[in-house]
């Protein structure tokens, strides 16, 4: 029964994604793709908070870090290569996320979110304070990167167009990827060290190698988001890797639904469509978004993923699996 | 292998845990064969749970050796102990209560494959060492029909079962059971003394247990531990027959009837 729904509920998605550039309209699209961007963003956050039990408040440095990555390999105005940057940008977030890996998965708990904060926030004042990309004002992209493959122009990412389909092409990738990922024996082991980590140990299983790995993996997806999203702006500030920005993907995940992907992402939609539309109408914007999320989180605690199924329990009587 | 000195798995040699100043072991010998069942007795308090969780590397030692096979295993961490053959179960109920009995032994059973770290291959595709395995161990274990239960859904003597089971898909050598019976009924109770029975056959087996009818009915070794140190140490008939044993227990519960 479920499996139909929720595949269904994809393709139909998928489809409409893929169609929504016929209607053109130039402000939505670049709306769109900012929140696939951010869904992307909040399913990797997703693998450590809702599948490893690793709640961390310093997730946006990955995602920042990518961001950085790619303006300073286009010192210039001169592009640089898609195939060297992308690749390159994906690399440096996940060894970010290796290394502060190696400190932070020594802690549990409350001293887990200080210590993922603290680095996030060490991440934040390099770029923030140095001149390394800009200090506190940001940095301009000059050119997006091209993505030449062998002498042909196919993929043009000064193209709205193509940049919008480059987009959806990674949100797809790196969703089937974390899927694969969470179905496969490596997912159980990190199923298994949310739910009673102490017995993983004792059963023979290296847990802490695991969640380096997922770390790691989370960190590398975070920073393929942040690479499209320089590439789709073209500025950078140090503000994408402050801990609000942290937070926020923090909240998506929590508002669509630990646990699931789908429910991650649905986080990032719901949370960005709230910014737009509370803000256009209050200054205090931020106000009434903490009143929904608090609601969510006190009446919905499955997320926003599980009004489906609360629907379907409540109208055909079918069991709720609370 | 034939040295009969070799003849334990496991050997302890001058145990010893302090908390402070509190030696909550100190100087405790055990050792550990296979096809024998070493029981360990003593009031609560006496220090069995801390001698089990240094045996199992769930805490460092003060002092003293751990051997198995005759290397020395006292600086392995937990898991690592896991991988050679060392398996333990907990007095507190300590399984996957989300998933299904059979999710808690397949992991269980995973855990000796490389396959573990594939992250492309689908763990629900049959792979058949692992499953093979996880159902032995819950053929083995009575809970065949419980298969595709939820484990926290399962009675509490149906999840004491569930964690030997677990220790089992490990294939470990050595069994380290910490209070198997705790708080089973009287046929439960006497179903897993037949299971420890015939577990006792392939494996090296510490039994920490409060059940006095239980451990003496399949004990061929029981030490007995007072105040983290060794009292007595010998067959079940030594034990019935020590004075200092009798005088040790009716001082701390009067229930010890031989």
């Amino acid at each position: 029964m479920n499996f139909p729904y929720s595949l269904w509920s994809k393709l139909i998605l998928l489809a409409a994604l893929l169609a929504f550039p016929a209607l053109d309209m130039p402000f939505y699209a670049e709306l769109v793709a900012k929140t696939l961007l951010f869904g992307l963003f909040a399913m990797s956050l997703g693998l450590l908070v809702g599948y490893t039990g690793l709640a961390s408040l310093g997730h946006a440095a990955y995602f920042g870090i990518a961001t950085y990555v790619v303006a300073l390999m286009t010192p210039g105005y001169e592009a640089a290569s898609f195939w060297l940057t992308f690749p390159a940008a994906v690399l440096i977030s996940a060894a970010s996320a290796l290394v502060v890996g190696l400190f932070v998965l020594r802690t549990k708990g409350i001293y887990f979110i200080m210590v993922t904060l603290a680095f996030a926030q060490m991440a934040f004042y390099l770029f923030h304070d140095t001149a390394l990309g800009g200090g506190s004002d940001g940095i301009y992209l000059n050119a997006r990167p091209d993505a030449t493959l062998f002498g042909s122009k196919l993929i043009d990412l000064d193209k709205p167009l193509h940049l919008y389909y480059l987009i959806v092409l990674v949100l797809v990738l790196g969703y089937l990827f974390l899927q694969r990922i969470l179905q496969s024996p490596f997912g159980r082991v990190l199923a298994g060290i949310k739910s009673n980590e102490h017995r993983m140990r004792s059963m023979g299983y290296p847990t802490f190698r695991y969640k380096l790995a997922a770390f790691t993996i989370a960190g590398g997806i975070a920073g393929a988001a942040g690479y499209l999203y320089a590439v789709l702006f073209g500025f950078i500030t140090p503000e994408l890797l402050s801990w609000h920005h942290s937070a926020d993907v923090l909240l998506m995940v929590i508002l669509g639904g630990m646990g699931s992907l789908g429910g991650a992402f649905a986080g990032a939609v719901a949370f960005i469509a709230m910014q737009e539309i509370f803000s256009s109408f209050t200054k205090h914007w931020q106000l009434v978004m903490g009143v929904v999320i608090v609601v969510v989180v006190l009446f919905l605690p499955g997320g926003l993923v599980a009004i489906p199924r609360r629907a379907r329990a409540a109208f055909f009587g079918g069991a709720s699996d609370e | 292998m034939s040295d009969p000195q070799c003849k334990a798995l496991l050997t302890a040699v001058n145990l010893t845990k302090r908390f402070g100043g509190l030696a909550a072991n100190q100087g405790v010998n055990l050792s550990l064969e296979r096809g024998k069942l070493h029981a360990l007795l003593g009031p609560n308090g006496a220090g069995k749970s801390t001698c089990i969780n240094m045996l199992s590397g769930d805490l460092p030692l003060s002092e003293g050796r751990i051997l198995y096979e005759g290397h020395d295993i006292s600086r392995l961490t937990a898991h690592q102990r896991s991988r050679i053959g060392i398996g333990r179960s907990y007095q507190r109920t300590n399984i996957f209560p989300q998933f299904t009995v059979f999710e808690n032994c397949r992991l269980a059973a995973q855990s000796r494959q490389q396959r573990a770290w594939k992250i492309f291959s689908s763990a629900a595709v049959d792979f058949a060492p692992e499953k093979e395995r996880a159902m032995a161990a819950i053929e083995e274990t009575g809970l065949r029909d419980r298969c595709s239960r939820q484990a926290g859904t399962l009675s509490h003597g149906e999840q004491r079962q569930l964690e030997i089971a677990m220790v089992l898909a490990t294939q470990a050598q050595v069994l380290l059971l910490d209070e198997p019976l705790a708080g089973m009924g009287s046929e439960e109770s006497a179903k897993m003394v037949e299971l420890l029975r015939r577990l006792r056959a392939s494996h090296a087996i510490l039994l920490v247990e409060h059940d006095m009818d239980a451990v003496f009915s399949v004990a061929d070794t029981i030490t007995v531990m007072v105040n983290g140190v060794v009292l007595e140490s010998g067959s079940p008939l030594q034990i019935r027959a020590s004075a200092d044993v009798q005088r040790a227990y009716l001082g701390h519960e009067g229930s010890f009837h031989v």
